[in-house]
């Protein structure tokens, strides 16, 4: 019954963040390339959308620029790293950090409720039925869709290149693919992703604030060693599958801990110790068998 | 205008200039190559033999002197820029290929080399049978494991691959950095005499560094030793065929490290 009462929310919200569940296996499994700025940039998709929204921007096309806005957040991490040669953490941290002012600035404050304003979600409200069945069938379309388009981009020519880059950088470079470009792409399109999903959650919930993409990385991570435990990433479908898979478990398991009495508050703290739990349990085993191996971690 | 397809004028490289650990790995290398020459490269352990096939590819940027390949001059050029002249296969067999992507993934990555890489699908129905038809030349099975990960290979197979993969768009030059060394002595063998069927076959020009002084007498129509940074010997045509292993040393082998020495074998008395 607990579970029955749990699914709708869980099925919700793990679509809704496997988008950015998907971006972080691009950087971190793909690209090979542990990326912090989705925490900046996951608001930042939130607060171009809202406030373009709010400025009475046509939805369709604030996701639009948001999403471009995300390409661009991740593209500059990648020229961090790249061009200035930042180490790849630091390079996420400071985009991270730069971004939370500028998500400021674009709001103009640290919140923009969008409840009075038509969103791509304003047709579902004046509908019959309970508003979670039009909503996820949205999110699901909206994931399968961006799903079946990384798993195709990444076998073409150029995805390959990307893929080889974070599998054998050398190996890639040496048969004439400029790696730095493949990075300051790959991860692009990466946060472009993230951002997406921001732009889509702030109008699903009404508001876009700069506090919502705190933990976002860490719950993305939970998220795809969940995915990976139940689905072995063997080929690029698997991998993209356990991503949107392992968003829908962890948002699963999270709502089943709230009912079960867990504090909003501590929510990342358990997010958290699931991901030590997951990573540490090998080193406790003493065996290198079975490793969660994560590249990028 | 010279048929040079490589030519070296005066090219150094020194490593940790200025500091106390400064080293002139490359000293002012002349090095002319014509198409077809198939070059044997020996020398002691840091004589300058993978600096120079580094130099050559642009994983490092000469400290002086001019590169030019089929003409042109790609002193400052970057490595990837290089790698429509060059295809490399290294002592690692690890390095040359990408162990977590598929077999026909990897050729097709490797037949682009120095392309434009579009937004069309990879590993296209007419690639795939290229690449099974192709690697039916191994005689390895690879033709019927196309879609499994490289990473599943052993060390010998991944380097017949690597080899196979220098091909599949011809290189104007081949270069080969002790490319049997990691593997076991018979794998060794085959990959050698499959170096040797493929470089006969497509007539590519070859630069191939080698501690087996047998190998770098037998095979290729010029050998070349480094010792600390400078050709020592440039050997070829009929010359070379009648160098034997003990002239050499009892020439040079005060130069050369005891891993060549040892890798020589029985020498002919
Ligand atoms: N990246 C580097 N940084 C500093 N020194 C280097 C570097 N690469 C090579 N060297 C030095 O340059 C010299 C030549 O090295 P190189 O690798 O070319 O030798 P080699 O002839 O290939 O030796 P081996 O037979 O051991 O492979 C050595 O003294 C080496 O220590
Ligand atoms: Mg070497």
């Amino acid at each position: 019954m607990l579970i029955l009462n749990i699914l709708p929310i869980s099925l919700q919200q793990g679509l809704a963040y496997a988008l950015v569940a998907l971006g972080i296996t691009l950087a971190f499994r793909v690209l090979a390339f542990p990326d912090l700025t989705v925490d900046g940039s996951f608001p930042l998709g939130g607060a171009v959308a809202a406030r373009l929204i709010f400025e009475g921007v046509e939805p369709t096309l604030s996701v639009a620029v948001a999403t471009l806005a995300g390409f661009a957040a991740g593209s500059m991490t990648g020229l961090l790293n790249t061009r200035l040669k930042i180490n790849s953490l630091l390079a996420g941290i400071l985009m991270m950090t730069i971004l939370y002012s500028v998500n400021l600035r674009i709001m103009g404050r640290a919140n923009i409720q969008l409840l009075d304003r038509p969103t791509m979600f304003t047709f579902m409200e004046n509908m019959d039925i309970s508003r979670y069945i039009p909503v996820i069938i949205f999110f699901l379309l909206v994931t399968v869709a961006i799903k079946a388009l990384l798993d195709i981009f990444l076998h073409t020519e150029y995805g390959l290149a990307l893929r080889a880059t974070g599998n054998n950088e050398d190996m890639i470079r040496s048969l004439g693919v400029n790696t730095d470009n493949a990075t300051v792409f790959g991860l692009g399109l990466s946060n472009a992703l993230v951002a997406l999903s921001g732009a889509l959650i702030a109008q699903d919930q009404g508001f876009a604030d700069v506090g919502m993409g705190i933990g976002m990385i860490v719950a993305g991570l939970a998220s795809i060693i969940i995915g990976e435990a139940m689905i072995k990433p063997k080929t690029v479908f698997r991998l993209t599958l356990a991503a949107v898979v392992g968003s829908f478990l962890y948002r699963f398991i999270i709502s089943l801990g709230l009912r079960l009495g867990l504090a909003p508050t501590d929510l990342k703290m358990a997010t958290g110790f699931m991901v030590i739990l997951a990573l540490g349990i090998p080193a406790f085993k003493k065996s290198r068998e079975g490793k969660i191996h994560l590249r990028g971690i | 205008m010279s048929d040079n397809i490589l030519a070296l004028e005066g090219v150094t490289k020194i490593f940790n200039a200025g500091t106390l650990d400064e080293k002139r790995a490359l000293d002012h290398i002349d090095l002319k190559v014509v198409p077809g020459d198939f070059i044997t490269i020996i020398g002691s352990n840091g004589a300058g033999k993978s600096t120079l096939l580094n130099v050559i590819a642009g994983t490092y940027l000469p400290d002086d002197g001019r590169i030019m390949i089929a003409h042109q001059d790609v002193t400052r050029a970057p490595e990837h820029r290089r790698a429509r002249y060059i295809a490399r296969v290294f002592q690692n067999p690890t390095m040359g290929t990408a162990a977590d992507m598929t077999i026909e993934e990897n050729l097709s990555i490797a037949e682009l080399r120095g392309k434009r890489r579009r937004l069309k699908w990879g590993v296209t129905e007419a690639r795939r049978k290229r690449y099974s038809e192709i690697l039916k030349v191994l005689d390895l099975g690879l033709e019927d494991r196309l879609k499994q990960p490289v990473g599943l290979l052993s060390g010998g197979q991944r380097q017949s691959m690597t080899l196979l993969m220098t091909t599949l768009t011809l290189p104007q030059l081949l270069l080969l950095d002790e490319h049997t060394a990691a593997l076991d002595p018979r794998t060794a063998a085959k990959v050698i005499e499959l170096t040797e069927t493929m470089v006969t076959q497509h007539k590519l020009t070859t630069l191939m560094i080698t501690h087996n002084m047998n190998q770098a007498l037998r095979y290729g129509n010029r050998m070349i030793m480094l010792h600390q940074g400078r050709i020592q010997i440039d050997v070829q045509g009929d010359e070379k065929q009648q160098l034997t292993v003990r002239e050499v040393i009892d020439k040079f082998g005060t130069t050369l490290k005891d891993e060549t020495l040892l890798a020589c074998g029985p020498t002919p008395s």
